[in-house]
């Protein structure tokens, strides 16, 4: 299962996924399924069976209440699995490249952070106190001598330029930056090898107000700049708006919506999703939010048939069955009252 | 209890000029400067009145509600409530206070004695202050309907881990109230709570406000949800209050460039906003060690005057009735 | 409580807990035994080994399982009585006395030499003594003199190995060798019946009982020391002594650890710094030789022992792992949201603080049980261990002082040892698995 690959074999790899860049979706997540064994013995259903596509240059925010399995799906996403995994199935193809069929030792190499990287929740924290950020930040490149050392340094100084943080800063410890200027480091590690796709995992939720719209600001130009591609992660339903152009809502493990910006902060399809941006409260226009009465399933016991019924006001017999991801123009909707499209 | 005929009978807490330092000190004795946690801090609240103090983290608010609450010393300054003088005293006798003000705080989960089941944590407050065992079970009922943790059988031999974050928060809430208080103070009482579950939340309290006439201090940093927690907005800047109106005017009206700068930073979520660059000042908040000199805002405020806002502390000014700021281009 | 019921379902899966619950309970039922079957005072009679104690034991055999590892079949101990099996004739003279003769008859089938040779005759009469004869009759029908003109005394012991007359007569062998080798093989031992024959003239009201004891090469299932005690005493003994010292110290010693260090934490201040102070004095204090001067100068009673192993115990290391707890755990919203509705510091520390920690101290309580076990072995060891009560500290001791390695006793040493190792490993067991339990972040799945 882990062949190392000689070199020829590598550079052909690395070939082979970049050339299908402009063909078909940057990223499409086909039936993906990952449960992790509970310390009980039970099965967690953290990403029951997801389905999605991303076309390149197309940003897309995933969003849900906490325990959705919006997190396990970007773990999916980037094979950073713990030891309990139970289940992990599916296809992933990057490119039109299945990298779910890649061992450990080639995604290690060929995908992650070289292809897709990660800047995940209060990563700032995380950062290593004894290490220069100008090591951390190159690090990257750094291992299996990617690059040289001395272009490793020049991209960390670009990357750092691109982040707008004073290039000074390099040569500092991690303590002796503030907040702000910590996850832009984080983002800069992100992007250092020239990543096709970055996913953020609540980027900003531990900061304050102000810094976090300067860095989402930053992410603005950055996505312009280098034309690239955001998955972003998050509860927080306004921030989200800020980066996306197709929002994905989860749900228990599934994901009940897929459609654009426009349509899901709007006017969103699922029941679910309604009743989440009702809920949101807003501060320049002035509107009673609701609230959903119950609370989201266990991962570990999800019921049958459609998994937000209990909740939903809108449900009838038919949702006693699961409803399978119906195409509704563009957009997708897990929900019996888009059956006729 | 002569000072009660001094303050007004509608004021319910009036703070004056308050201020909290924390020494520090390096090796253990040696004098290494102050964190000026909260720095002259006024505002007054009245019986049954709602009002949030917004602030980032590191503006102080978490300490000026724990120097109001009693749980951290007052330096200098003035806390008055109901009538009687509060800051700098010993704990003995602050005891009547206790009963007089419920704290709510931000994660449900960790306000909660992990050991002890809900009824047990409802008795707590009842035992400490010596109510009859019989009149305990009584109000463990009636407050527990009132957050609607009910069937009371159901829930009352739960333990912390058995209830949703919502439930807990309830709960959270109904430890608050048990003891009759006159005043709540609530530290981000929904920001670890699921989305869609806040908003049940925040209703709950305005019902709990309504129907027992309570003063309330909230105490977020999410601008969002004010206008349905209170009526009235403090806004909070390294250590000080640099406005103060109501809900409707901060919207509408942002007087103060901070509180300006606030509300450009914080989207609606509408689509347009992926492709809008916010026009918002950069930098961070300063350290409370040493602030800078003049008003705090001044590095990063746009509208900044030379020579006046770094080198003076605006005094409070009151352009519009009932509306206050902190700021030269009031004056 | 359902928290702690559904975690007790969840220990099948810890392996280790089972196997030292296991050696635990193993303990405590070797406990129970050796209370109930021989209670303290009889241990500590059997243990003191007053003359008459332990007559018919060997000393330094082997116990009876070694047999599996050598051919043969290693002699056992016998004892034949006049009471049961031995054969008295009595014959009146005529003039107020009477012969007797007893007759003590024995099967020996064993592949060795027994150990001993002893005859104890109880001949308790006033007036004149008249001489006796003691004879032995091999089973090929040789019959040898040990002893003619013999007078008895009232109590009479005749430790035929130690007779150098006899051993003369046998041509310089031990009397107990000598008595049933082989003639033709004299590297071994005859096999048959063997006859001791007592022939003595007694008043005719006295009564004469004797008894031969044979002392086997191996007796018990744990041997004998060199004071013929049988070991199986002090092994059985052991356990309950080591588990109460155990117990008792750790009770004592951690539980005051973990109170006052509860105190200390809350209060802070002054308090805390002086507990630490006090702390840190108390690591640096060899506890060892301490409680050697203590057992040298003063007492060498178990209880004080005990009471100094808690003293100096109580400020110990354990002290500052749970003020490191208790930190964290003051930290808590719950702690300040107690402080805001009133609580006092009473209440604070007893009733919010420790039980929160509370979980921990279990597995720790437990880990730190073996130290005290083993420390209790090591005083005895060094020789001061409590002179009255058999413990396995004591058994190494001795085994030790007697050269029971150079000697080849190696059961002598190898089965306290063992018995310790175990009881160690048990709670060890214990205490490891408890601690994944009760510690969270300490469980891998």
């Amino acid at each position: 299962m882990t062949k190392k690959l000689n070199h020829k074999q590598k550079s052909t790899a690395r070939v082979a996924i970049s050339t299908e860049k402009s063909n078909g979706p940057l990223l499409k997540v086909e039936d993906v399924f990952l449960y992790f064994k509970s310390a009980t013995g039970g099965l967690v259903r953290a990403v029951d069976g997801v389905n999605f596509e991303l076309n390149p240059g197309r940003s897309l925010a995933i969003v849900g209440e906490s325990g959705c399995g919006k997190t396990s799906l970007a773990k999916a996403i980037l094979r950073l699995l713990p030891r309990n995994v139970a289940t992990y199935k599916g296809r992933i193809l990057l490119s039109g490249t299945d990298i779910m069929k890649f061992g450990d030792e080639r995604f290690r190499h060929d995908v992650r952070w070289v292809k897709i990287s990660m800047v995940s929740q209060a990563a700032m924290n995380s950062l290593n106190p004894v290490m220069k950020l100008k090591d951390q930040v190159a690090e990257p490149l750094l291992i299996d001598n990617r690059t040289s050392k001395k272009e490793a340094y020049e991209r960390a100084r670009e990357v750092f330029r691109i982040v707008g943080i004073p290039v000074a800063f390099l040569d500092r410890y991690a303590f002796e930056l503030s907040g702000g200027m910590r996850q832009r480091s984080i983002i800069a590690m992100a992007l250092i090898a020239d990543p096709l796709l970055v996913i953020l995992d609540e980027p900003t939720s531990a900061l304050d107000v102000l810094t976090q719209a300067n860095i989402m600001n930053a992410l603005k130009k950055i996505k312009k700049e280098l034309s690239l591609n955001y998955i972003f992660i998050t509860h927080d339903i306004a921030t989200s708006s800020e980066l996306a152009d197709e929002v994905v809502c989860m749900y228990a493990g599934q994901l009940v919506e897929h459609s654009t910006a426009e349509r899901f902060y709007r006017d969103p399809l699922h029941p679910y999703a309604q009743k989440l941006m009702a809920s949101v409260p807003t501060l320049h226009v002035y509107k009673k939010p609701e609230f959903i009465t119950g609370q989201p399933p266990s991962l570990l016991n999800p019921p049958e048939g459609c998994r937000f019924a209990e909740r939903c006001t809108k449900r009838f017999e038919r949702c006693q069955k699961e409803p399978p991801l119906f195409a509704h123009g563009d957009e997708f909707v897990k929900c019996w009252l888009y059956e006729r499209g | 209890m002569n000072e009660v005929k001094k303050v007004q009978d509608n004021i319910l807490l009036s703070v004056k000029d308050l201020r909290t330092w924390f020494e520090l000190k390096r090796w253990g004795f040696l004098h290494a400067g102050f964190v000026r946690a909260v720095d002259g801090v006024s505002f007054e609240l009245g019986k049954g009145e709602a009002i949030t103090i917004v602030g980032e983290s590191g503006s102080g608010k978490t300490t000026l509600l724990r120097t109001i609450l009693g749980l951290a010393r007052a330096t200098e300054g003035e806390i008055t409530f109901n009538g009687r003088r509060i800051e700098g005293q010993k704990e003995h006798d602050l005891a009547w206070v206790r009963s007089q003000v419920g704290f709510v705080q931000q994660d449900p989960y960790g306000a909660l004695a992990p050991f002890m089941n809900v009824g047990g944590v409802l008795r707590e407050p009842l035992i400490i202050h010596k109510m009859a065992e019989d009149e305990q079970e009584k109000r463990i009922r009636e407050v527990m309907g009132e957050v609607r943790l009910v069937p009371v059988e159901n829930f009352i031999r739960r333990y912390p881990h058995m209830l949703s974050g919502g439930q807990q928060q309830r709960l959270v809430i109904a430890r608050a109230m048990i003891l009759h208080p006159s005043m709540i103070v609530a530290d981000e009482p929904v920001s670890m709570l699921d989305a869609s579950v806040r908003v049940e939340i925040l209703e709950l309290m305005r019902k709990i406000q309504d129907a027992h006439n309570l003063s309330v201090v909230y105490i977020t940093h999410d601008l969002s949800s004010v206008r349905y927690f209170s009526e009235r907005v403090f806004i909070m800047y390294a250590a000080k209050m640099v406005e103060k109106t109501d809900v409707q005017e901060i919207v509408k009206n942002p007087l103060h460039p901070y509180t300006q700068a606030l509300l450009k930073a914080i989207p609606d979520p509408e689509p347009e906003n992926a492709d809008q660059f916010r026009d918002i000042p950069s930098g961070e908040p300063p350290n409370l060690i040493s602030p800078p000199e003049g008003c705090r805002f001044h590095p990063r405020c746009p509208q900044v005057i030379k020579g006046l806002c770094d080198v003076d502390e605006p005094p409070e000014f009151e352009p519009s009735p009932d509306h206050f700021v902190e700021c030269w281009l009031y004056k | 409580m359902q928290n702690w019921l559904a975690r007790l379902k969840g220990l099948r899966r810890y392996p280790s807990l089972i196997a030292g619950i296991v050696i635990s309970v193993i303990f405590i039922a070797i406990s129970i035994y050796a209370i109930t079957a021989i209670p303290y005072s009889e241990a500590v009679r059997l243990w003191r080994a007053g003359p008459g104690v332990w007559d018919e034991n060997p000393k330094n055999a082997g116990p009876v399982w070694l047999d599996l590892f050598t051919e043969g079949k290693s002699p056992r101990t016998i004892v034949v009585s006049s009471g049961d099996t031995g054969i008295i004739n009595e014959e009146a003279t005529g003039n107020g006395t009477k012969r007797v003769e007893i007759v003590l008859p024995f099967q020996y089938d064993y592949d060795g030499f027994p150990k001993e040779l002893k005859l104890y005759t109880v001949a308790k009469y006033s007036g004149s003594r008249e001489p006796t004869t003691i004879s032995w009759q091999t089973p090929d029908g040789r019959i040898i003199i040990l002893r003619e003109n013999y007078f008895l005394k009232p109590d009479d012991a005749y430790y035929i190995s130690q007779d150098a007359e006899l051993r003369a007569q046998l041509s310089g062998m031990t009397p107990h060798i000598g008595l049933f080798a082989d003639p033709n093989d004299e590297e071994k031992p005859l096999k048959g019946e063997y006859r001791l024959t007592l022939a003595t003239e007694v008043p005719e009201t006295a009564d004469v009982s004797t008894r031969l004891v044979a002392a086997g090469q191996l007796h018990g299932w744990a041997g004998t020391d060199h004071r013929a005690r049988d070991l199986m005493i002090a092994l059985l003994w052991g356990a309950p002594i080591g588990i109460m010292f155990g117990v008792l110290a750790a009770i004592g010693a951690q539980v005051s650890t973990f109170i006052l260090s509860a105190i200390g934490t809350w209060f802070g201040g002054k308090l805390d710094r002086l507990f630490q102070w006090l702390t840190q004095v108390n690591l640096v204090i060899p506890v060892l030789p301490l409680l050697i001067l203590v057992a040298h100068f003063y007492s060498r009673s178990i209880w004080t022992m005990l009471g100094m192993v808690i003293v100096l115990n109580i400020y110990s290391a354990s002290y500052l792992t749970y003020r490191a707890m208790y930190l964290q755990a003051k930290e808590a919203p719950y702690i300040e949201a107690a402080q805001a509705y009133g609580a006092g510091n009473n209440r604070m520390v007893f009733r919010y603080l420790i039980p929160r920690i509370a979980p921990t101290l279990l597995p720790q309580f437990i880990l730190i049980i073996p130290l005290f076990v083993f420390l209790e072995a090591t005083l005895s060891v060094l020789g001061l261990g409590d002179p009255l009560i058999p413990t396995w500290g004591k058994v190494i001791y001795n085994a030790v002082d007697e050269g029971a390695l150079y000697k080849g006793y190696y059961y002598w040493l190898v089965e306290p040892a063992v018995l310790l190792l175990l009881m160690g490993v048990g709670f060890a067991l214990i205490g490891y698995s408890l601690d994944r339990i009760f510690n969270p972040r300490l469980r891998s799945l």
